[in-house]
């Protein structure tokens, strides 16, 4: 008996050992399993039925689906992602890029320039939102201020105008994520070869053929992460939307994130939140899975 | 039975083998080279007798104790790694008495060992500084220091010199001979650097592909190789091989070789050598320093034969003076005396010492004897 | 050396126009901020009488007095101040813990690998850029299931959750670079699992760690969005209460007090970036180049 129990716990001991990195990673494993992939699981399945006020079992089918693709709401918000999205990617990259460029001519001061375009990003989205909300009010912000001046004609009352009020969205968007996509550039251009570049300055190419037929096509991966990074941020804008226009003028600002906890907490219509959730998921996967998939593979090799 | 014993050890990543069938056995003090391109299945073998990888099928045993299955740390080995891997947040002196701290051992046992090892690397004044404060031999030192002061059955040490510059691998190399020497322990070094493996070994195993091609002293592996891959591994310029045929002669039998510009010539063999051979289509192996200049030529051997080559390049090298020719379509290099009056386009006198010749099978590269 | 020369000092007034272009971004990126600080120390009537852009005419600190313990945020007129202390109890142990797991975890990624460990770290990873109206509805029954549903520790937990991604993802980053050459030295050595982790790895982590503890703290304490959706009249932290005070409908339109509430929101973040900006900025790289 004691010789089997003095040969058997060092063996158990010693597998205990052997487990034990694993053990470790556990608990962060259930974690995401529940919170992430089962919590995915469940909206997917509320998105099936016709859950209202509180979460219900019964299948509906595609109804939900349906039905929020009939919402003008819904239409809205879709269209106001698109409108603003394209904008909010194009312009960071433009504006972010040339900063990068402009910075990157061995100016003096570069770290504190750098601090100054940079530091939006520290801020909450409420933050940017509440300052930009007041600054374009036509009552008291620019407009007022300009025709104090006595320019009694000026007006800029986009935030206030349905039709306009989005592209307010994009103005503070633009100004707190900017300095990052500059800082993403300007990483990429001190990743590139010198040697490179005096090798093309010997070759006689102007700093302008020197930037649009060697330097930027070498970016490509930079633009890609920013492309990655401001597509998600623009799908899960949220923040920012409440706290600058509350997705108004009426419905004119409305988003999918905002849509999206408006049915489910405050109308009550959880399935067709839960759809339109699960729609949100869709279109971040279909640019996250790709990046992160030739990412990790990169990695490996 | 020896000190060291690997016996039929495999290891395999999955489908992938890059480990066959070794066996290599050491007596007690000997000083084992593990030599070989990268991925030649060096360090894994290293990384087996320490323990850190596991081995896939065979035995390892140090001192008669199969290690199969046993921690590194219960092995009583130590080991010095490429990048010194020494542990940046802690002093030297922290470094070097980590092992023992972690084996129990009590801190009034630790300190007179630490000084005797430190005394003995001459870094007694750098114990209290961090690694990162350190230069590269000085880093060198703590890592054999950390390693000494365990006093292991066996030191590994994986790639040591590599890191270093070239002049300071040199005298590190001596110095680790003389450690060796003054210590006796027994070791096991991997290098790919085949200058280091011959002098500080007393044994080597040329490793390539997974396999050990040949295990040897230096002598022999030098001398005798087994094959052209150790032929052409060892040695530095690398010895010359070339195609050549076996044809009878005046006193047995003699390699037909073609020279540059379509001529043949007749390069007779040492005392009858390869009379059997006749008729053979070979590759030959010279080292450089058996083809020579008239007067370079080594006296004591008896089968010194000359021959007129069109010289393509000559290398000025000091000492030396390397000469190359074309021999059936390979650049052939002779080392010649340095003051040697010879110059590119002429044609010279070569002189083929064939007592050190080699000669290899060139479908199977084995060595044909 | 002529073609570098010759670039870096270019002609004048190229460099004058270059010069120029930065400092207008720099207005650009600083004229919010200037807004905020100028308007939150001047009375109501000076912004309302269209004086917005103007320095304080009557410097006053009551605004950042009303917005600190006097203003009516909900139902109560307690100011800010609770707000702040609950953001304050909320960051602290969710970015301790969320840094602590991801450590271990990036340190088992990487030095203790196992079949799959690529494929979980990918897993691991999507959960970081996941909508989080994914999750919401769930994570309500859930802390409700858990009673902790309205509570700080609610929140905690919910921050732990999914903040875990990202310092795994920044550890695991870094440990990965880390010579692992140290840590079979320190097996040879004798040291086990933990015992290279306290006393190799984690002492030269310093860097990763503040990188890791920046961008927790920054991402918890802008969170909006669960914030809102977890947390109630009392438990809220600092972003909802200060939406909140803006957002009322009821009462004369303070600016003054909200610009002082907004940079109160901003100041424990934007001090963080100002104290250690290489590293705020090295995270957010870190989380978008995942390289």
């Amino acid at each position: 008996m004691s010789h089997a129990a003095t040969e058997n716990r060092p063996a158990l001991l010693d597998r205990l050992r052997e487990a034990l990195p694993k053990i470790v990673l556990s608990p962060t494993v259930a974690i995401v399993a529940i919170f992430v992939y089962g919590f995915i699981a469940f909206t997917v399945y509320l998105s099936f039925t016709n859950s209202r006020i509180l979460p219900t079992f019964d299948l509906v089918g595609w109804k939900n689906y349906e039905n929020l693709f009939k919402i003008r709401a819904w239409d809205i918000a879709v269209s106001n992602l698109l409108v603003f999205g394209i904008l909010y990617i194009v312009i960071c990259c433009a504006l972010g890029l040339l900063l990068a460029i402009l910075l990157d001519q061995r100016i003096r001061a570069e770290g504190f320039i750098r601090t100054i375009y940079l530091y939006p990003m520290a801020l909450s989205f409420i933050v940017t939102g509440i300052a930009w909300k007041w600054f374009l009010d036509p009552g008291i912000g620019l407009e007022a201020v300009v025709q104090g001046w006595g320019f009694e004609n000026f007006k800029f009352g986009w935030i206030k105008d349905r039709d306009m009020a989005i592209y307010t969205i994009v103005i503070a968007a633009v100004w707190q994520t900017s300095g990052f996509v500059m800082a993403m550039f300007l990483a990429g251009l001190r990743g590139i070869d010198s040697e490179m570049m005096k090798a093309a300055q010997i070759d006689g190419a102007s700093t302008f053929a020197l930037y649009r037929r060697i330097v930027i096509p070498q970016l490509r991966p930079a633009f890609m992460s920013a492309f990655v990074v401001l597509a998600h941020m623009a799908i899960k804008s949220y923040d920012l939307v409440i706290a600058l226009t509350g997705g108004g003028p009426g419905t004119a600002t409305e988003v999918p994130a905002t849509f999206m906890y408006s049915y489910t907490f405050t109308r009550n219509q959880m399935g067709i939140g839960a759809a339109s959730a699960v729609i949100m998921l869709m279109t971040i996967a279909a640019i996250i899975v790709p990046y992160l998939w030739s990412e990790l593979r990169e990695k490996k090799q | 039975m020896g000190f060291l014993d690997i016996k039929n050890a495999t290891k395999s990543y999955g489908a992938v083998k890059v480990l066959h069938e070794t066996n290599i056995s050491i007596e007690e003090g000997e000083f084992l080279v593990l030599v070989g391109p990268s991925g030649c299945g060096k360090s894994t073998l290293l990384n087996m007798i320490a323990g850190l990888e596991d081995i896939t099928s065979g035995e390892i045993a140090i001192k008669g104790r199969s290690m199969n299955g046993v921690k590194p740390a219960e092995r009583n080995i130590a080991m010095v790694f490429q990048s010194y891997a020494l542990y940046p947040n802690m002093t030297v002196k922290g470094n070097i008495s980590f092992g023992m701290e972690m084996h129990g051992m009590p801190k009034e046992q630790r300190e007179p060992r630490i000084a005797q090892v430190a005394d003995l690397l001459q870094i007694s004044h750098l114990l209290d500084r961090k690694p990162g404060q350190l230069s590269g031999g000085q880093r060198q030192r703590v890592a054999m220091g950390r390693a000494l002061v365990r006093e292991p059955d066996v030191f590994l040490f994986d790639e040591p010199l590599s890191n270093l510059d070239a002049k300071l691998r040199v005298d590190m190399r001596t110095e680790i001979k003389k450690l060796h020497q003054k210590l006796g322990t027994t070791i096991v070094y991997v290098t790919h650097d085949q200058i280091e493996a011959l002098t500080l070994s007393t044994r080597i195993a040329v490793m390539f592909g997974g396999y050990v091609q040949q295990l040897g002293t230096p002598k022999e592996i030098y001398d005798d190789p087994a094959n052209m891959f150790v032929a052409g591994f060892m040695g530095s310029p690398s010895m010359n091989l070339f195609p050549a045929k076996i044809v009878a002669s005046a006193n047995g039998s003699a390699a037909e070789v073609a020279l540059h510009g379509g001529q043949t010539a007749q390069i007779p063999f040492a005392n009858g050598a390869m009379s059997a051979h006749q008729g053979r289509e070979i590759i030959l192996g010279l080292r450089p320093e058996a083809i020579t200049d008239k007067d370079g030529a080594d006296r004591n051997s008896q089968s010194v034969h000359i021959v007129e080559c069109p010289v393509e390049v000559t290398e000025p090298a000091g000492s030396d003076t390397f000469v190359v020719t074309q021999i059936g379509g390979k650049d052939v290099t002779g080392r010649f005396r340095a003051d040697v009056n010879v110059k590119a386009g002429e044609t010279f006198p070569f002189a083929f010492n064939m007592e050190k010749a080699v000669v290899f099978d060139p479908k199977t590269e084995d060595r044909i004897r | 050396m002529s073609a570098s020369s010759s670039a870096s000092t270019g002609n004048g007034i190229a460099r004058f126009i270059l010069y120029t272009l930065l400092a207008l971004f720099c207005v650009y990126y600083l004229l919010p901020l200037y807004v905020m600080v100028v308007n939150s120390l001047k009375p109501l009537s000076e912004i309302t009488s269209g004086g917005m852009m103007s320095l304080p005419e009557t410097l006053t600190f009551a605004p950042w007095q009303s917005a600190w313990s006097q203003a009516q945020v909900g139902v109560e007129a307690t100011g800010l101040r609770p707000y702040f202390i609950n953001s304050i109890q909320m960051v602290v142990p969710a970015v301790a813990l969320s840094t602590l797991l991801g450590a271990l975890n990036g340190y088992v990624l990487t030095k203790w690998p196992f079949r799959g460990s690529t494929i979980l770290f990918g897993l691991l990873l999507f959960g970081c850029f996941i909508p989080f109206q994914i999750v919401l509805i769930p994570m309500a029954r859930m802390l409700g299931l858990m009673g902790l549903a309205g509570s700080v520790p609610g929140l905690i937990f919910v921050h732990l959750v999914y903040g875990i991604g990202f310092s795994t993802l920044y550890f695991r980053n870094y440990y990965a670079a880390f010579p692992t050459e140290l840590v079979r030295a320190a097996q040879i050595d004798g040291a086990g699992f933990f015992t290279i982790f306290w006393r190799i790895l984690l002492p030269s982590s310093g860097p990763i760690a503040v990188v890791c503890i920046i961008w927790q703290f920054t991402n918890i304490w802008n969170d909006f969005l669960f914030g809102a959706s977890f947390s109630d009249f009392d438990s809220q932290p600092m972003t909802v209460a200060l939406n909140n005070l803006v957002q009322s409908s009821t009462g004369v339109k303070e600016y003054n007090v909200h610009f002082a509430g907004a940079i109160m929101a901003a100041l424990p973040t934007l001090l963080v970036y100002i104290v250690a900006g290489r590293y705020f900025v090295r995270g957010l790289m870190a989380g978008s180049v995942k390289g």
